[in-house]
């Protein structure tokens, strides 16, 4: 067994027996489905339905529905696909390199965090699918023999880098997040009374049985897949930086886009774990794993990496005068003090100045406090993207293709399609799957649980 | 006469772990255990070896690697080298840069996911198999331990099993 310091927080408050986890975990899916949690899917199902509308309108009638126009030819899309896959990062982040850090509070936010993930990767994938405008030749994207005079694709792009880095993120997380659930399912097909239920849950865990063979050889496998998805997290967003950076425009030309894009994807994504869990801990009461302590250490995360996104934000902005280039000067003054100047402005107060203001150690564990800020936090990783696409993209070398971005009802339609469905699999997700890591956290109960911790301090004195 | 199987199911990890340990000292193998969660340190007791898979997955990343590799020779410089943005492909190692994301996504491919089919396969993990615990309470919160051992034995385990703090004791 694992001895821990009586001076650190306990992780699992009041008097958990194994037993007592398994109940609590399971509660959700066994007990009734609530009529807060029915409104919710209503609600995210409508929205989905909404983009589904608008998604099948781009398609019947082209990317011309778009707000998108000959100057500022990435928008709406590119900004929701760049917001989407960094808030997948923060999923990675907690189950891989928080494991290899050996951080035992992971264990009760990795599995929904995970979920997050692939969630939000799904709703990254719709931008970049539609954006190519015939999503039913996206085919054209991998390398296969064809048929246009053996024209390969090219692999000094990083588009194409993105299509493997993409691909290959989403498949290794939906592996590692499946690996983990496994003997989860096995704990609730074990206690499921209703045939159905014991079916459905006996076909999601693959004969788990718990054998120490198997243990061994499961942590080996987390441990090494956590090993592989961590460069992996690291690579996907500083390949998508280089979307912008290996282009010849002017504010996108520059070299620290990878480390602040994922520094600013760990950032957004944290925010977004913390929204979801603060619903999550209150309607499945689960307030006793998921503790102040765990939303105190995610709101740390968030001032590291906001402050590592405000760093960079001003590093940008002095590179550009120290530069001398006045096209790289006139894009940033441009950002800053041009057409958008509100979304500049938005981004600044959201990302670089609110984050600040969880210094103070009573507003980092106020419950409603962080709800808001993580929100407020959300927001600006928006405008991020949208500052770095289209005020870069609306002023560019020739004045004669300056031109406004306007999104159309198409543009808001299916963003606000994503967001239904983001939280249409996740509500889906906290009803019929185990949403802490419940195997993990019974390992830790007697290191880590407030009675044991309690009786040892006793014991010492 | 054909070996009996006792199945001794503990409430907690540290009884198992010392039962366990007098049974090694005593010369009997314990055939197999099942917990709730991974036991740390009960493999060298119960001679369970180091798993390979670890060193599976770095075959896996290689090969990987060397398709990634194949593949983009092939594709950018052997059957049909393009001048892209006057950048022309001449020989492999002068485009090799712009190559390393891809040939490391495909490390990362190959090797995670082969690494996961070989431990679901090995460990026979898949849509359909039976449950493999003996008992279905050892997933949620008690530990069981199996023992195979000759009839003559028998006694001498179960006062171990029942010295040692199992809380039931079954014969199959």
């Amino acid at each position: 067994m694992h001895a821990e310091s009586e001076i650190r927080e306990p992780l699992i408050l009041g008097n958990k027996t194994y037993h007592q986890i398994s109940e609590d975990i399971v509660r959700p899916i066994e007990g009734k489905a609530t009529k807060q949690w029915y409104m919710l899917l209503t609600l995210a199902v409508i929205c989905f339905l909404w983009g589904i509308g608008c998604l099948a309108y781009t398609i019947g009638t082209g990317i011309g529905v778009w707000g998108s126009n000959n100057g500022v030819d990435w928008a709406w899309d590119i900004t929701n696909f760049v917001w989407w896959i960094g808030i997948g990062h923060a999923g990675t982040l907690i189950s891989a390199v928080l494991l290899l850090f050996r951080q035992k509070w992971r264990m009760a936010i990795n599995r929904s965090a995970e979920a997050m993930t692939i969630f939000a990767v799904m709703c990254a994938a719709i931008f970049v699918t539609l954006h190519t405008g015939r999503p039913w030749l996206d085919y054209w994207l991998f390398p296969l023999p064809n048929q246009f005079g053996s024209l390969w694709v090219n692999f000094n792009s990083p588009l194409l880098w993105d299509v493997f880095a993409v691909s290959t993120y989403f498949s290794v997380s939906l592996v590692f997040w499946y690996t983990g659930l496994v003997p989860d399912f096995a704990m609730i097909r074990d206690r499921a009374v209703k045939p159905f239920a014991k079916k459905f849950y006996s076909l999601l865990s693959f004969g788990w049985g718990g054998s120490a063979r198997h243990w061994s050889r499961f942590e080996e496998v987390s441990l090494v897949l956590a090993g592989l998805s961590t460069p992996l997290v690291f690579s996907v967003h500083s390949i998508v930086s280089m979307d912008f950076a290996t282009s010849v425009v002017p504010g996108w030309h520059t070299t620290i886009f990878p480390p602040y894009f994922v520094a600013g994807a760990v950032f957004s994504g944290f925010a977004m774990v913390q929204t979801l869990l603060l619903i999550m801990r209150k309607v499945y009461h689960l307030e006793n794993y998921i503790t102040i302590k765990h939303i105190e250490y995610m709101n740390i995360v968030i001032i590291v990496t906001g402050s590592i996104v405000g760093v960079a934000y001003l590093t940008e902005l002095f590179i550009s005068w120290y530069s001398g280039v006045e096209y790289e000067q006139y894009a940033f003054l441009n950002r800053a003090t041009g057409p958008y100047w509100w979304a500049y402005a938005a981004m600044m107060t959201c990302n670089v100045i609110s984050p600040q203001i969880f210094w103070f150690k009573k507003l980092r564990t106020n419950l409603a406090f962080t709800f808001v800020m993580s929100i407020i936090v959300n927001i600006g990783m928006w405008f991020e993207r949208f500052v770095i696409i289209v005020p870069t993209l609306c002023r560019t070398f020739l004045p004669s293709t300056w031109n406004m971005y306007h999104p159309t009802f198409i543009d808001i339609g299916i963003f606000t399609g994503t967001i239904g469905m983001f939280f249409t699999f996740f509500l889906l997700f906290t009803r019929y799957f185990p949403v802490i890591a419940q195997a993990e956290l019974k390992s830790i109960v007697k290191a880590s649980g407030q009675e044991y911790k309690e009786k040892a301090k006793h014991a010492a004195h | 006469m054909s070996n009996v199987t006792i199945h001794a199911i503990f409430d907690d990890e540290e009884p198992l772990m010392s039962s366990a340990k007098t049974l090694k000292s005593n010369g009997i193998r314990v055939k197999d255990v099942f917990s709730p969660f991974p036991i740390h340190g009960i493999d060298p007791v119960i001679g369970v070896p180091r798993t390979w898979i670890a060193i599976c997955a770095f075959i896996y990343g290689i090969t990987g690697l060397s398709l990634g590799t194949l593949m983009m020779w092939y594709m950018m410089i052997n059957d049909w080298p393009t001048d892209i943005g006057g950048k022309p492909s001449f020989a492999y190692y002068m485009n090799m840069p712009a190559f390393i994301p891809i040939s490391f996504e495909c490390t990362v491919l190959c090797a995670a996911h082969g690494m996961a089919i070989t431990y679901y396969l090995r460990c026979w993990l898949v849509p359909g198999a039976k449950a493999k615990n003996p008992d279905p309470r050892t997933t949620d919160d008690k530990f069981l331990m199996v023992v195979e051992t000759k009839p003559e034995n028998k006694n001498d385990i179960e006062s171990i099993l029942k010295n040692g703090g199992a809380s039931e004791i079954h014969y199959k």
